[in-house]
């Protein structure tokens, strides 16, 4: 089992969830961000206070995933999350010793393989 | 009375005296349509995403900058001086001999109703940012509208209101349906063709970020109205009142009507539907609002919601990225009501008798008035883009589109909060180009 963490631009959210859906990759966490990655910074003025922006909005994804799916995982977020300029973010893999699925206590890759999960009405 | 009744003929005829009432009304009415535009602007930056709402708030605002002047060095004249029957002529240009006196619109001063006609160029050329949001090159859309309201809005304008073809016709159009909103309207789709899509048209939801400034913008809008259309009268007197109360009654019965749709399709009412709805209605009774009797004004505003409800669902599901439909609520609403004042207006109630009272004549000149301007309309504002295009290029890049336009063209956001900002004591007037890398922030780099 791995943990991904990527972090991405806010604006390739949307293609990264696309590309991930895809890849069949399912179950993730999004949050919101500042950071920086090299990038050069923006300067905005107000008034006659000139300021630079040192961080930048990102979005930061974390995906557990079993063995076979680490490389479809990574090469979903490489390919649709990039622009080619700096800032486009990076993608961490780091071990997991131990994971549970709260709703059953499942564990390890048990509990990072996505289940059909019947919908009310369904 | 009706604006196509004015004559602007400097003659020999002595100029009425000035009436202090009227007067009044004029200065009070021209502040609430010069209100309208920074309203527009919020009922516009609700709708767009939040990296773009204070481009989308300064394509309103610096309308009531780039047309206040073009409007005043050249525009009035376009539109108001003598001249033939298609364009004024340039006595007014640079406002000579625009002077205090009265004249055939009434006891006004004459640079009052320069202003007050002002007002409404300048709300109609920002009407139509409505369509460009998001990706448009500000300087481009300033270029743009500098050239659309001397070239589109004056001559219209000076068509229906200056002594032109469709007010010597008899078309009726008491507050600007035809010349503010089909215009806009029809500018607006050509405008977003040529522009075309948002880069994320289609492919991401492109929901509204505050729904909050877009009820406020409707709010306001409702509220300068009551200047649009009863300060048109140009007189404080009772036409100006009937305009007035018929601009409060149209609308409710557009919002009654488009919330009955709402709860109909989706069994809840949308605050953005009632937004939109308020705004439909002003421009339904817009042509009509000093011709007809408010039961007939809260017919046009009931009627106006159906094609504008269907409309804007159609738009949506096209590659017509109007992105904040302009089209469906000013064009469609403009339509709708110019025709419908050929149906409800009343001699009885200072407007020429419509179908309802046995002539339907009226009708066929509403809608010659409506193909005229809008084929005016579409044909000027492809040409004029074209022109503009070959100085600058009419949208901002792909990928400065999803920083989103006011860090790219304002170098400000809505929101900031200050985190992560350096105080600059002197800015570098041009950025350097591989400035090194503070190193302020290692704990980050890994970002």
């Amino acid at each position: 089992m791995k943990l991904i963490v990527a972090i991405i631009r806010p604006e390739k959210l949307g293609e990264t969830l696309e590309a991930l859906y895809r890849a069949e990759v399912r179950g993730l966490t999004v949050t919101q961000v500042q950071g920086h990655g090299g990038e050069l910074e923006r300067v905005e003025t107000y008034r006659g206070t000139t300021v630079k922006m040192e961080l930048q909005e990102k979005v930061r994804l974390e995906i557990g995933v079993s063995e076979p799916f680490v490389e479809r995982t990574v090469m979903a977020i490489l390919e649709s999350a990039r622009t080619g300029d700096v800032g486009d973010g990076k993608v961490f893999v780091l071990p997991v010793e131990k994971v549970y699925r709260i709703r059953t206590g499942e564990e390890d890759e048990a509990a990072v393989t996505p289940q059909h999960t019947p919908i009310a009405g369904d | 009375m009706a604006l196509s009744l004015l004559m602007l003929q400097a003659g020999p005829a002595a100029p009425p005296p000035l009436s202090p009432a009227d007067t009044v009304w004029l200065m009070v009415s021209t502040a609430l349509v010069l209100l309208m535009t920074p309203a527009l602007g919020f009922f516009y930056g609700g709708l767009v995403r939040s990296k773009n709402v204070l481009n989308t708030l300064m394509m309103s605002f610096s309308a009531l900058g780039v047309v206040g002047v073009t409007w005043a060095l050249l525009g009035y004249s376009l539109a108001f001086a003598p001249g033939n029957g298609f364009v004024g002529g340039l006595r007014y240009a640079f406002l000579r001999g625009v002077g205090l006196e009265g004249g055939g619109w009434g006891g006004t001063p004459h640079l009052l109703f320069m202003a007050y006609q002002g007002t409404f160029a300048i709300i109609t050329a920002a009407l139509i940012s409505g369509a460009v949001v998001e990706r448009m090159r500000f300087g481009a859309y300033l270029l743009f509208i500098a050239l659309w309201s001397l070239l589109v809005y004056s001559p219209v304008a000076h068509w229906v209101w200056g002594k032109g073809w469709l007010g010597t016709l008899g078309a009726l159009d008491f507050a600007g349906g035809t010349v503010v909103h089909v215009n806009a309207g029809v500018a607006a789709v050509v405008a977003a063709l040529v522009v075309g899509t948002r880069s994320d048209y289609g492919r991401k939801a492109l929901i509204p970020h505050d729904a909050t400034y877009v009820l406020l913008g409707a709010g306001l809008l409702w509220f300068g109205w009551f200047g649009f259309n009863g300060g048109s009268a140009l007189a404080a007197n009772g036409t100006a009142a009937l305009a007035f109360v018929n601009t409060m009654l149209a609308p409710a019965a557009t919002l009654v009507a488009w919330t009955l749709l709402d709860a109909g399709r989706l069994g809840k009412a949308t605050a953005v539907g009632g937004a939109t709805a308020i705004v439909v209605g002003l421009v339904a009774i817009t042509p009509a609002a000093g011709f007809v009797g408010p039961m007939g004004a809260m017919a046009i505003g009931a009627l106006a919601a159906l094609p504008s409800y269907f409309g804007i669902l159609y738009r949506s599901r096209t590659r017509l990225d109007d992105s904040l439909d302009v089209f469906a609520a000013h064009g469609t609403g403009g339509i709708v009501g110019a025709v419908l004042t050929g149906v409800f207006a009343s001699a009885a109630w200072g407007g020429t008798d419509g179908l309802l009272h046995g002539n339907p004549g009226l009708v066929g000149k509403q809608v010659v008035a409506i193909l005229a301007a809008g084929a005016y309309s579409a044909v000027m504002t492809a040409g004029i883009l074209k022109l503009v295009s070959l100085a600058i290029p009419l949208r901002r890049a792909a990928r400065e589109e999803g920083i989103g336009l006011d860090v790219v063209q304002h170098g400000e956001e809505a929101y900031a909060r200050g985190e992560g900002a350096l105080l600059v004591l002197d800015p570098p007037r041009a950025r350097p180009a591989a400035a090194p890398r503070p190193t302020t922030l290692s704990p980050a780099e890994g970002a």
